[in-house]
This record gives C-alpha cells, structure tokens and sequence, in this order.
C-alpha cells in the first residue's frame, strides 16, 4: 500500500473553483449569445477575484497548502491540485491583472458603438476568460500531464488573442507563435512520457520524495525545460514574442506579456526547484542563468533600438523574464536553508508578481496611447503626457518598477537578487542586473522624455479619451509600486506549503 | 535480434525515429505547413514512446499498463485539435496573402 501523498484540505474546494468558474463562464457566453458577453464576463471577474483573494487569505489562515484530490483517487492514478504560497501569489496576481485589463477592454469596447458586440469583442472575452482557467489550472495542477494539457488550453487560448484583428501581419505571428509553443509542448510531453516509464508516477510531490540521481530522470527533465523554455521565450527562442505581443490588441498584449509567458516560467521553476536532484539542478541552474542574462542584455539593447512602441514594450518583456532565469544559481540553497529560504527566492517571486503589474498597466498605457493618436511610433509622441496625463503617469510608475529605482516592487525585486548575487558569489549576476536596469532606464526614459517635451504643434487626439480607460493602467502600475513595501527579507507567505518538501528531502 | 523485436523496444525505437524526423523537420523546414506536418510527426513518435511505456508497464508491475494509454488518448486529442487550429491560420493567412497578391496585379493590370 502506498501512503498518501495528498489529502484534502478543508478550503480545497476553492481550487476547483478557481478552474471552474472561467470555464463555466466561456460555456455561458458561448450558450447566452454575444449580446451577454461582457456582463456575463463582469460578473465572472469579480467572483474569480474573490476567489483568489479567498485562496489567499485560507492559506494565511491555515499556514499550510490547500490541496484537492480530485474524486478521492490517489495519485498516481487520480489528480490531485495543491496551492502552495507561491502558487497563491500567482493565482491574486493573475486575478487583479485579468480584473484591470477586464475593465480597461469594457471601456475600451464601448468606444466603438457599433462594434460592440462584434466578433472579435465576443472572441476577446471568450479567450481572457478560458486563459484565465488554463493560468489558475496551471498554478495548481500537480500532475505533469494534467498540466500538459493547462498549458496548451494556455496556448490555444492565447494564440487567437494574437491575431483578434484578422490582418495577415498578425495571422502570421499567432501561427509562428502556435508553432513554437506546439514544438515546446511535444518536447515537454515526451519528457512527460519518460517520467512516467521510469517512475510510474506524474505527481509533482510524489516525484520530488523519488527524486534521485538517474540519468533518466535528467534527459526527462531536459527536455521539459527546453520545451517550457521555447513557451516562456527566454533568448534565443525569444524570436516569435516580439511580433505576437505588439500586434495584439493593448488588452490581448497585456495578458499575454504579463501572464501567460509566466506559466511556463513557474513550472520550470517548480521543475528545477523541487523535482531534479541537486547536482543536476545546479547545472541546470548555471545554464539557465547564462541564457537569462543573455536574455537581458541583448533584449534590452533591442527594446532600445525600437522605434514602435508597442515592440519595445515587448522586448522589454523578454528582458524582463531574464531576471527569473537568473534566480536558479542563487537560490541554491545549502544544507541548513532551503532555496525557498533564500532572499533571491522572495526576490524571483516578487519579479514574477512587479513585472506581471508593471507590463500589463505599460500595455494598456500603449493601448491608450494607441487609441489617442492611431499610431504608436515613439518619435512621433512628442507632448502626448499633456493630453493624456494619467497614461503618462502609468508608463511612467510602471517604468520605475523595470529600471528597479526605489520605490517600486521591481526595486524590491531586483535589489534582493542582487544582495544574493554579491553574497554568493557571482559578480557577473550582480554586473548584469546592474547593467540591465540601466538599459531598461534609456528605454523608458526615451518614452517619458516624449509625454513631458514641449510640442511644436498643439496636441490633439483623434478622439475623446474618457478618464476611465485610463485608470485601469494607473491602477495595475500604483499596485506594482506598492509591492515595494514588502519587508526586505525572506517573505513568510511564499513558504507556506514548502515544508512538506523539506522534510521529504531528509528522511 | 530478437531482443530488438520485442514489441516495447520496437515501439521505442520506431517512436524515437520519428521524434528525430519531427524535429528535424521542425527545425530545418521553412515552409509553415511543412512546419506543421513535422509537429505531426513529432506527436505520432512520443505517442508510440508512450505505447511502448504501457507495454513495459514500468508503472504498476502489470503487463500492460493502462494509465499511458489513457494519455495518449488525451495526448492525441490535444494534438489534433492543435494542428486543427494551425490549419485555419493557415488558411486563413493563405487567403488573405492571396488576396493582396490578387489586388496588386489587378492594380498593375489596372494601370
């Protein structure tokens, strides 16, 4: 007989709910006709939002992971979902991104009188919400499979996002982008494949209790980062990212920068973390931390060198990702600490959360930028922070959040990964965190100097810009500068639920 | 000889040939439906890794193992509706170039 794993918790039934609920939504929507889209929609984020929040505050309250075994069938056979601190965290930061671009996509429909209800709005609320149950199933799935099949709804979800307005460009890019998440998925399910011939189980918490030397185990694993990898567009499988996340409409944008390329990110992290075995994972760890920096430094440059906002938006995403590649090497760990003991565990976390807020408000910033003037070539945005103040403040408190300058979530952030890479030992780490955050200043710097110059002409926007668009981009970005007042130190919520994996390690 | 005709090493070997062909395909082709027709294969091989995983029946000790099984049936229904959806962009897109290559020469014949 083997023991149990998993068991359910009392406040389990939260988590199916937070995969449900969207789901039942999009079955609503797709039952009710397009005319009900957006209220059926509305109603549907503030209850995944309470949700989250409840999620959140039962693991506070508890201390320990939420789990559900779902129809009492143990794993390996059955599947379980658990919610550890670090999956809370992402399942509030996830609901308060898809909440803000929610309302922003409202106010942004109801611009348009008679497109309202129109197709591609009716296809807009349909993917947020079925991205939004792939997202939450990924953040608490524990079963490889189970999450095989979360994150290629993820994929299917986000790939018509990309090209919701139907031109050839952006068919294009949603195909390239459909082409290398397919080639990243295959690769992670074959990886899948041999896990289980080798162990018989697919259980996350269940692997990392096996979790041995054997060469089967690290060729599997290989293969699932490489594949998560092409998914999460680290360098150099970044190319398909730029051309997907520019083209898409600012609400598409802002979900799929600031959510949908960190599904891949978690699970490779929970992969390295908890399942390989240390010696492995510390190679695995340099070797991702090399590709992450490089990741940082060339995409930087190539955010700098844009001339189209929007894409410089989007480079700055894969160089933002950068920062959570390099998380491995210093969250190590040792004999008394383990990784999730360490200040660069809360500063990975607290990147993955500022970014996520800080690129969805940049996003929907460009997209009322976008809206305000038809296009968006930055040389040619001279004064627009007259017209459009608050968009200018957005931009401008989310820039702070990626240039890492105090005080902002993404200070928090990056000066934790930094205090770890001088303490530990790697100064080209501590070199390029420095470095990248003085490309990130040039890029938004050149986006700032615009929206407060002088114009020559008076400037006029194509057509009235109701405040409320705006507010939605304030609000995401006023939320990743308050991240920054989280304590600087090993933050006890991401470690509720680590325990248990702790005392699997020594037996 | 015979050891490689065991059905689980050949279902192995046969299904690690064509992930190889898949990938190379994958990544060398540069026409997009070639593209996709290689994500095909590539499919077709992990799913005959998998059948060879359910014949060894490493998991639970039987001859046959099922869970793999049920997976791949998943796995193939997953893959399916991806290259569904390939396909239509595809198409799509084909008809939309098409449509600008049409308007250009009706444009040049036009002038």
């Amino acid at each position: 007989m083997t023991p149990l794993v998993h068991a359910t918790t009392p406040g389990g039934y939260l988590l199916v709910l937070a995969v449900i609920l969207p789901v039942c939504a999009v079955l609503a929507i797709v039952a009710c006709g397009p005319r009900s889209a957006a209220r059926i929609a509305m109603v549907t984020l503030a209850a995944g939002l309470a949700i989250a929040v409840a999620i959140a505050a039962e693991l506070i309250s508890s201390g320990a992971a939420l789990s559900y075994v779902v129809g009492a069938w143990q794993p390996p056979l059955g599947i379980a979902l658990r919610a550890d601190g670090l999956s809370g965290a992402m399942l509030v930061m996830t609901a308060l991104v898809v909440v803000a671009v929610g309302l922003f996509a409202r106010v942004q429909h109801g611009l348009d009188e008679g497109a309202r209800d129109g197709r591609a709005q009716t296809t807009f609320w349909l993917m947020l919400l079925a991205l939004w149950s792939a997202l939450n199933a990924v953040f608490v799935g524990e079963d490889l499979f189970n999450l095989y099949v979360a994150l290629e709804l993820l994929t299917f979800a986000a790939v018509p996002l990309v090209c919701l307005d139907g031109r050839s460009k952006t068919i294009m890019a949603a195909l390239r982008y459909l082409l290398f998440a397919l080639l990243g998925s295959l690769l992670y399910l074959l990886g899948t494949g041999l896990l289980y011939g080798q162990y018989g189980t697919l259980d996350l918490l269940a692997l990392s209790r096996l979790s041995r030397q054997d060469p089967a185990l690290s060729v599997a694993l290989a293969l699932m980062i490489v594949g998560l990898l092409a998914k999460a567009a680290l360098f150099p499988l970044h190319l398909w990212l730029p051309p997907a996340h520019a083209g898409a409409p600012a609400p598409a944008s802002a979900v799929l920068s600031a959510l949908v390329i960190k599904a891949p990110v978690f699970l490779i992290l929970r992969l390295v973390l908890d399942v390989a075995p240390p010696q492995a994972a510390a190679i695995a760890g340099q070797l991702l931390a090399v590709l992450g920096a490089a990741s940082i430094l060339f995409c930087s440059v190539m955010a700098l060198r844009q001339a189209r906002l929007k894409l410089m938006i989007a480079y700055s995403t894969v160089a933002q990702i950068g920062y959570l590649f390099i998380v491995f090497p210093l969250a190590a760990g040792s004999a008394d600490l383990p990784p999730w003991g360490t200040i660069a565990w809360t500063g990975g976390a607290l990147q993955l959360v500022s970014h996520a807020l800080a690129k969805a408000a940049m996003f929907l910033a460009a997209g009322v930028i976008a809206e305000a003037f038809g296009h968006d070539r930055i040389a040619d945005l001279g004064g627009f922070g007259r017209v459009l103040p608050l968009s200018a403040a957005a931009f401008g408190l989310a820039g702070l959040s990626l240039m890492g300058i105090p005080p902002s979530g993404g200070f928090v952030a990056k000066c934790l990964l930094l205090t770890a890479a001088v303490i530990g030992g790697y100064p080209w780490l501590a070199a390029t965190i420095l470095i990248g955050g003085l490309l990130a200043g040039g890029y938004v710097f050149r986006v700032i100097d615009k929206a407060l110059a002088v114009p020559t002409v008076p400037v006029k926007t194509l057509r009235p810009i109701p405040r409320r668009l705006e507010f939605a981009a304030l609000a995401l970005a006023v939320a990743a500068v308050l991240i920054g007042f989280v304590p600087l130190r090993p933050f006890g919520f991401l470690q509720i639920g680590r325990d248990g994996l702790a005392m699997a390690l020594t037996p | 000889m015979t050891a490689v005709l065991q059905p689980g090493v050949l279902f192995g070997l046969c299904g690690a040939g064509l992930v190889g062909i898949g990938l190379f395909a994958v990544v060398t082709q540069t026409g997009l439906l070639r593209r996709i027709v290689g994500c095909n294969i590539l499919g077709a091989g992990i799913f005959l890794v998998f059948g060879a995983v359910a014949r060894r029946g490493a998991g639970a000790g039987f001859d046959a193992d099922p869970v793999p099984q049920a997976l791949v049936i998943t796995g193939i229904v997953v893959a399916f509706s991806a290259s569904a959806l390939a396909v239509a962009l595809l198409k799509r897109l084909s008809e939309l170039t098409d449509g600008d290559r049409a308007e250009a020469a009706e444009r040049e014949s036009g002038s």
